[in-house]
C-alpha cells in the first residue's frame, strides 16, 4: 500500500477537469467490469471520500474495538481464556493497522485520523459503546458481534478498491477465530450451572438488538447505500445483511438453549427466514451520537492511552535521530 | 499533532523458497522498529519467515495513464508463447 507519494497527486486531483465527464464514465465502466481500482488510478472525488470516511470509520472500530474486550483480560476465568482473549484483541489491533493503512492510500495521513478519533469528531461502530459488565459478554462479543462483523466483512474483500479489499481479505481470515472461541465460550456456560446459565441469557438479552444495529439504519433510512451499490464499495444493503445475520444465528442460540430476546421472532415459512420485531432506532442514533453508556468512558481511554504513550513516541523519536533511521542493528552494550 | 513516522512498504517471504511478497505498510521510528511492528502485524499466525522493509517514499510506481504504452506491445506478440506453433501429433516431447 504505497502511500506518501500520492500525498501531492491528491492535493492536484482536477477537479473541473475539461475530460472530468468521460473519466467518470470510464470509471464506473471499469467497476461494471469488476476490475479493482487502485491507489494511483484516476476517481472521483466523491469516491475517494467516501472510501476514506468508510474506512476510517472502521479502522476506528477495530481500535475502540479492543477496550470492552480488554476490560476482562485481567479477569479471564483461566489461563487458556487469558491467552486466547489476549490474542483476539491484539488482532483487532491489527485490523485497526492494516485499515489504517488502506485508508492512507487515498491520501489521509494516519496522524489526522487518530487526531479526528480523539477530538471525538470520528465515528466508530455504535457497539462498542456498551459496557461488559460480566465474563458471558466476552462470549457474547464473540459470537453476536464478531459474527456480524464478518456479515458485513466478507462481501468486502470484493470491494472495488484494492487495498480495502485486501486488507478485507486479511481480517476475515483472522475473524473465525473470534467468533468460534466466543460461541465455545456461551456453549461452556450454557452447559455449566443454572448461574451460568443465567449469566449468558442476560448478555445475549444486552448485546442481541446492538449486534443487529451494527448493520446501520434500515435501507429506507440509510443515505449512502446506493452509490455505494453502484460502485461496488458496498455488496449488499443494510437490511440484507441484518437478515442473513438474524437467520444465521437464532438456530445457534437456540443450540445453546437460550432466548433471543425479541418476543415478535418467528419463522417466516413460505419466505424460509426468520422475522425480527421492529428496532428501537432512536438508541442507535442515541449512541452514535454519543450518549451510549460508554461513549465517554471509550474516547477518554483512547486519550489517556495516547498521552501515556507519547514519551515512548517521543523516545523512538530521539533514538531514531541519534542513529539514523535505517540502522538496522540493535548497538551493542 | 504529532508528526507520522516514516512509512513503511512490508514484504514477506512465506516459506523458505518463495520469493518476498507486499503485504501491507506500517509507521515506524526507524528500520528496526520497521521489522518489529511488521512481525506484530503481519506474521502472527506464521505468515512469514523473512520480512523485507523498504521506505515507501523509495518505490517509484509506473503511472497508471501510461498502462497503454508500456504494456500494450506485448498484446499481439503471440508467437511468444508456445501454443502457437502447430506441430504434429507424432512428434514426441516436444
Ligand atoms: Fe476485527
Ligand atoms: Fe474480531
Amino acid at each position: 500500500m504505497y502511500t506518501q507519494a500520492l500525498d501531492s497527486a491528491d492535493t492536484a486531483a482536477p477537479q473541473g477537469d475539461a475530460d472530468e465527464g468521460g473519466r467518470r464514465e470510464r470509471f464506473q465502466g471499469r467497476i461494471d467490469r469488476d476490475e479493482k481500482i487502485e491507489p494511483k488510478d484516476w476517481m472521483p472525488q466523491e469516491y475517494r471520500q467516501t472510501l476514506i470516511r468508510q474506512i476510517a470509520q472502521h479502522a476506528h472500530s477495530e481500535i475502540v474495538g479492543m477496550l470492552p474486550e480488554g476490560n476482562w483480560i485481567t479477569r479471564a476465568p483461566s489461563l487458556r481464556r487469558k491467552v486466547v482473549l489476549i490474542a483476539k484483541v491484539q488482532d483487532e489491533g491489527g485490523h485497526g493497522m492494516y485499515l489504517y493503512s488502506a485508508a492512507e492510500t487515498l491520501g489521509v495521513s494516519r496522524g489526522a485520523l487518530i487526531e479526528q478519533l480523539l477530538a471525538g469528531r470520528a465515528k466508530y461502530s455504535s457497539i462498542f459503546n456498551y459496557p461488559t459488565l460480566t465474563w458471558a459478554d466476552i462470549g457474547a462479543i464473540g459470537w453476536l458481534v464478531d459474527g456480524a462483523a464478518i456479515m458485513n466483512q466478507i462481501p468486502l474483500c470484493r470491494c472495488s478498491y484494492g487495498p480495502y479489499a485486501r486488507a478485507m481479505v486479511r481480517i476475515c481470515k483472522e475473524e473465525s477465530f473470534h467468533q468460534r472461541q466466543g460461541y465455545e465460550l456461551m456453549l461452556t456456560l450454557a452447559r455449566g450451572s443454572a448461574a451460568q446459565r443465567a449469566m449468558a441469557q442476560d448478555a445475549l438479552n444486552r448485546w442481541w438488538w446492538p449486534s443487529l444495529m451494527m448493520f446501520g439504519p434500515s435501507d429506507a433510512h440509510s443515505v449512502h447505500t446506493a452509490q455505494s451499490l453502484r460502485w461496488k464499495i458496498k455488496r449488499f444493503s443494510n437490511d440484507e445483511l441484518r437478515q442473513k445475520f438474524i437467520d444465521v444465528t437464532v438456530p445457534q442460540a437456540q443450540y445453546l438453549g437460550l432466548t433471543v430476546p425479541d418476543p415478535e421472532l418467528r419463522w417466516d415459512e413460505p419466505a424460509q427466514h426468520y422475522r425480527a420485531g421492529p428496532i428501537a432506532w432512536s438508541e442507535f442514533h442515541a449512541v452514535l451520537k454519543g450518549d451510549g453508556p460508554c461513549n465517554r468512558e471509550r474516547l477518554a481511554a483512547r486519550r489517556a492511552a495516547h498521552e501515556a504513550g507519547r514519551w515512548v513516541r517521543e523516545a523512538a523519536a530521539a533514538y531514531a535521530d541519534k542513529h539514523g533511521a535505517d540502522a538496522v542493528a540493535a548497538p551493542s552494550g | 499533532m504529532n508528526e507520522d513516522w516514516v512509512l513503511y512498504e512490508v514484504f514477506l517471504r512465506s516459506r523458505s523458497g518463495l520469493e518476498h511478497k507486499h503485504v501491507g505498510s506500517l509507521h515506524a521510528a526507524d528500520a528496526r522498529m520497521a521489522i518489529e511492528h511488521a512481525r506484530d502485524t503481519y506474521t502472527r499466525r506464521q505468515e512469514g519467515v523473512s520480512i523485507w522493509v523498504v521506505r515507501s517514499s523509495e518505490i517509484v510506481a509506473a503511472d497508471p495513464e501510461e498502462a497503454e504504452a508500456l504494456f500494450e506491445p506485448a498484446r499481439d506478440k503471440i508467437y511468444r508463447h508456445p501454443t502457437f506453433y502447430t506441430i504434429p501429433d507424432e512428434v514426441k516431447n516436444l
